[in-house]
């Protein structure tokens, strides 16, 4: 049993603001109105600053954390947006779309993809680095769901949703740096998979078009994440 | 006052940019005294003319021909805007990049082909080993993506260039 969560005060963006020692900087921002924008962060799934995008600045570090893991602390004070951050926020974008072959105009997630709206958001119109225009795989093996390496921004929202709620732990992270790849099982066609139970989860908290319900067409693939509120409500609940 | 020299051209695309070029409609009557548009798939010169003020490109940069036309175009333009996903990321055209050109040339003119099989070497500009975003190739001034951008988008870039202000362009899509 952990130490019970003291309540302290930090600073976000010049403004004090009252916390809870067991929450994250991310958690706090949204209690008091203040945006962070994310992105493999998904509330429900244990965070795991896959993505950088919600970078910060943390007075007395050297180096920027990302608010979605990052516990807060007395006294702390937070800077969540600031031209620097705009700007690495932008290259991490930029780096996610020149890494893939993302191409909005024909994926199923087109205007419901949320790397899509990050670029938006981040202003990001155009590249500043080449692509990489790597070949990849797309796994149409299962029976109702389409795996496409190509739109895959390694978020590991799959992963987490489906060994943290649905428990059954068919994805996982294959490879390392620029060659990590999500698999199911031990890399094996999803439609194989023997721990796959297809309840579609991982289909829905996946924010792109690398995982989407077979048949879809462009601008189709619309995700539903609504699930997940009864396992966060019930976890606070508890707590 | 004088007139603005454009031209628009129409590289690796489906000219989807040009039709939403002509969706601004009735629009277009606002801009045209403004304008001199001196070289475009809608008008009819051969020739792409020296010292153009403003060039619209479409499409993604992706045979030797589209090469050689946008260095020429760059070296006679003062402010060059990529128009829609093609231009600004390579888009569809760019779809074939990780498959490599033999792949995508043997698909289309030999395993697809009904009759007459073989891959053209003559008349069809010989493609580049991949298709890449304009920028990639020459510099650009303003980027616009979308596929299509919509014609209000292309309004507003038009008038604010016309007017001597750069477009504020951060909101835009891709796709």
């Amino acid at each position: 049993m952990s130490a019970p969560a003291r309540v302290i005060t930090l600073h976000i963006d010049d403004r004090e603001v009252g916390a809870h020692t067991d929450q994250t900087i991310l958690d706090v921002a949204r209690e008091n109105g203040i945006f962070i924008p994310t992105l493999c962060h998904l509330k429900g799934l244990t965070p795991i600053g896959a993505c950088r995008i919600c970078l910060v600045e943390v007075a007395g570090f050297n180096k920027l954390l990302p608010a979605c893991a990052t516990k807060v602390t007395d006294g702390m004070r937070v800077v969540t947006h600031s031209e620097r951050l705009d700007r690495y926020r932008r290259r991490v974008v930029e780096f996610l779309f020149a890494s893939g072959n993302h191409v909005c105009s024909v994926c199923v997630s087109n205007n419901n993809c949320e790397l899509q709206s990050m670029a938006q958001l981040t202003g990001m119109t155009h590249l500043t680095m080449p692509y990489r225009y790597p070949r990849l795989r797309v796994d149409a093996s299962h029976e109702r769901f389409v795996q496409d390496d190509n739109r895959c921004i390694l978020c590991q929202r799959c992963v987490r949703v489906c060994d943290e709620i649905e428990g059954a732990h068919t994805w996982d992270v294959m490879g390392r740096g620029i060659e990590a790849r999500v698999i199911t099982d031990l890399n094996e066609p999803w439609g194989e998979s023997s721990t796959c139970t297809s309840c579609g989860k991982c289909v829905h908290v996946c924010p792109t078009g690398a995982l989407s319900i077979k048949g879809t067409a462009a601008a189709e693939m619309k995700k539903k994440t609504h699930f997940l509120a009864q396992y966060w409500t019930l976890k606070e609940d508890r707590s | 006052m004088n007139k603005v020299r454009l031209a628009t051209v129409w590289l690796d695309g489906c000219s989807g940019c040009h039709m939403s070029f002509l969706d601004m409609d009735e629009r277009i009557l606002q801009i045209a005294p403004k304008i001199d548009l001196v070289y475009s798939p809608l008008v009819d010169h051969k020739e792409f003319p020296e010292n153009v003020d403003v060039t619209i490109v479409e499409g993604a940069v992706s045979s030797e021909e589209d090469l050689e036309k946008i260095k020429k175009i760059r070296s006679r333009t003062k402010l060059i805007v990529a128009l829609g996903d093609c231009a600004v990321t390579s888009n569809v055209p760019g779809m074939r990049n990780p498959m490599g050109t033999k792949a995508v040339l043997e698909r289309a003119y030999l395993e697809n082909a009904q009759e007459n099989r073989h891959i053209p070497n003559q008349v069809i500009p010989p493609l580049l080993k991949t298709s890449r975003p304009v920028h990639d190739v020459v510099k650009v001034d303003v980027f616009v993506p979308g596929c299509p951008p919509n014609a209000d988008t292309i309004f507003y870039v038009l008038n604010e260039l016309l007017e001597g202000r750069e477009p504020d362009l951060g909101h835009l899509k891709f796709g």
